[in-house]
């Protein structure tokens, strides 16, 4: 076997390991009387949710202007301006909103959680709580992980509003949609199926990008070039991993 | 179930039981890194109030042989017992109930960057003993910092102090919990020489006045000689030499004393052939 499909087995199955390891620490052991870490999760929802809020929300505000000029072209055409709404609402939730969080997430989050874990698994810290007697999982692993699924949804949330609203702006001042239409339409058009799809996408997505994430971060070696070079493997990683599982999930809603 | 080696029990080590005064027995221990074991069948005890100094080339497996001692690896050969039980043979979840009688203090010192010093200092406590009073984790904190000094520095971060204070900072969360046993990975590199001076004068004080048995990994001879009641000396995975300070000092092997007096590997290497040569009786 070649080296190349020896570290991606490898990877592949220190990953998987790691994902089974978190989901025990965060959803089984508390009923063993190993609560989960609240303090250090609040403060991850901060770090991850309140850090990314600005660019979660100016990247969403832009695709709703795109996808609203880029639609209206066509349905010009059609003389279906008034579906503009609709058309950025249904894509913007099912779609590009929980993708493009969770790509700002991986960028951002992501990046940062490998460098910090790195730089700890370099200068020995992650050593040091294991001679401790405490799990780097539970201690560094939950926290994050549990952080970014929980503010993974609301950062989606509202950046599909945001969309929208870029939308409603193009779609009012532009095209010259009447307000009210253009949120009924928007409205009318999402169905539930819309909503849940959408969010389990962003919880599949963030569990994804956090426990790649930490996954690079514990495994770095060399000093300061391993934790660049694993911070590099980690966004892109989470971001082929994003779009992989993105078509299987939409395949699955798709037949169900 | 946790293994407790009796004297009639079959888990002894092959050369001997384990004696009332014995906190730590290595036998035959190896790892194994490709074609290269290091450490390569290392055998040796270490007594309850012991310095042991285990010293050693670049390469030679102390650094692996602590790693293994403190169980964050597993040797591929050999057994270790810490206080009777064999860790070689126990569960994570079983090894941290023996992780909490000892510490460890890592060459880096290890401290958590985002922690203040009195955090650091007071995390195991706060672990482990979850139902303690704030009140009471504040005090023990307080009294392990006093013992190395650095009461007042309890609220600073560790990027807010010196070099030399992060190794104490670090030492006192080795202490945090009392334990019986302390590791020490080169504890005095990065150190300039009236620090480590003063380090090691701590370390045989704390050593002293809290009853703990230590093993230090070095290459810093002074500070090894300074500190050690006894010494195993590494070369290329096997210990060359074992005994007290003056009995290292007082070996004939040219590959020790050359090694205490820092002699470069290309005379090292000369001594021993012509030692090999006295001995073999080929010289003349």
């Amino acid at each position: 076997m070649s080296p190349t499909l020896t570290k991606f087995f490898q990877h592949l199955t220190g990953l998987s390991l790691l994902m089974t390891d978190t989901a025990y620490w965060a959803f089984l052991a508390p009923f063993r009387g190993k609560r989960v870490r609240v303090d250090d999760t609040f403060k991850q929802m901060t770090l991850i949710g309140v850090g990314s809020l600005l660019i979660v929300c100016m990247v969403m505000f832009f695709i709703g202007l795109v996808l609203a000029m880029q639609t209206a072209t066509t349905l010009k055409k059609i003389g279906g301006l008034s579906l503009v709404g609709g058309l950025v609402a249904a894509s913007v939730m099912r779609e590009i909103g929980p993708m493009l969080t969770a790509i700002v997430l991986a960028g951002r989050s992501g990046a940062a959680i490998t460098a910090e874990l790195g730089t700890m698994r370099v200068s020995e810290e992650v050593d040091a709580l294991e001679t401790m007697g405490l799990n780097p999982v539970h201690f560094l692993i939950v926290p994050r992980v549990l952080g970014m699924m929980i503010m993974g949804p609301c950062l989606t949330i509202v950046g599909v509003f945001v969309a929208m609203f870029g939308g409603y702006l193009i779609g009012v001042l532009n095209l010259g949609i009447e307000p009210a239409v253009y949120w009924q339409k928007s409205f009318d058009t999402l169905v539930l199926k819309d909503i849940y799809s959408g969010m389990i996408k962003s919880v599949v997505f963030a569990g994804l990008v956090s426990n790649i994430a930490c996954y690079f971060g514990l495994t770095v070696e060399g000093g300061a070039e391993g934790v660049g070079l694993s911070t590099t493997q980690s966004v892109v990683t989470s971001i082929v991993m994003i779009i992989a599982s993105d078509c299987l999930l939409t395949a699955i809603f798709y037949f169900i | 179930m946790i293994t407790t080696a009796s004297p009639f029990s079959s888990d002894q080590p092959r050369n001997g039981p384990i004696g009332a005064e014995d906190i730590i027995v290595v036998e035959d221990v190896a790892k194994i890194y490709g074609s290269r074991r290091v450490p390569d069948g290392i055998s040796f005890r270490v007594k309850r109030g012991d310095i042991l100094v285990i010293m050693g080339g670049s390469g030679c497996g102390k650094s692996t042989l602590l790693r293994q001692l403190i169980g964050l690896q597993r040797p591929e050969e050999g057994r270790i017992w810490i206080e009777g039980k064999e860790i070689t043979r126990l569960t994570e979840s079983q090894f941290n109930e023996v992780r909490k009688q000892f510490g460890v203090l890592f060459q880096s010192g290890a401290l958590f960057n985002s922690m203040t010093v009195g955090e650091n200092v007071a995390l195991p406590i706060r672990e482990h003993f979850p139902n303690q009073p704030e009140m009471t984790v504040d005090i023990m904190v307080k009294m392990k910092l006093s013992l190395v000094e650095l009461t007042k520095f309890a609220e600073l971060k560790p990027a807010e102090i010196s070099g030399g204070m992060k190794k104490r900072a670090a030492l006192a969360r080795a202490l945090a919990l009392d334990p019986k046993l302390l590791f020490c990975d080169e504890p005095t590199a990065g150190l300039d020489p009236i620090r480590v001076t003063e380090f090691d004068a701590l370390t045989l004080r704390l050593c002293r006045e809290l009853g703990v048995t230590a093993v230090v990994v070095t290459h810093d001879m002074t500070s090894a000689f300074r500190i050690a009641t006894r010494m195993v000396l590494l070369h290329k995975g096997k210990i060359m030499a074992e005994g007290t300070p003056d009995e290292i000092r007082a070996n004939t092997n040219p590959l020790v004393s050359d090694f205490i007096n820092g002699k470069a590997e290309s005379e090292v290497r000369e001594d021993a052939e012509g030692y090999l040569r006295a001995i073999l009786g080929e010289e003349n």
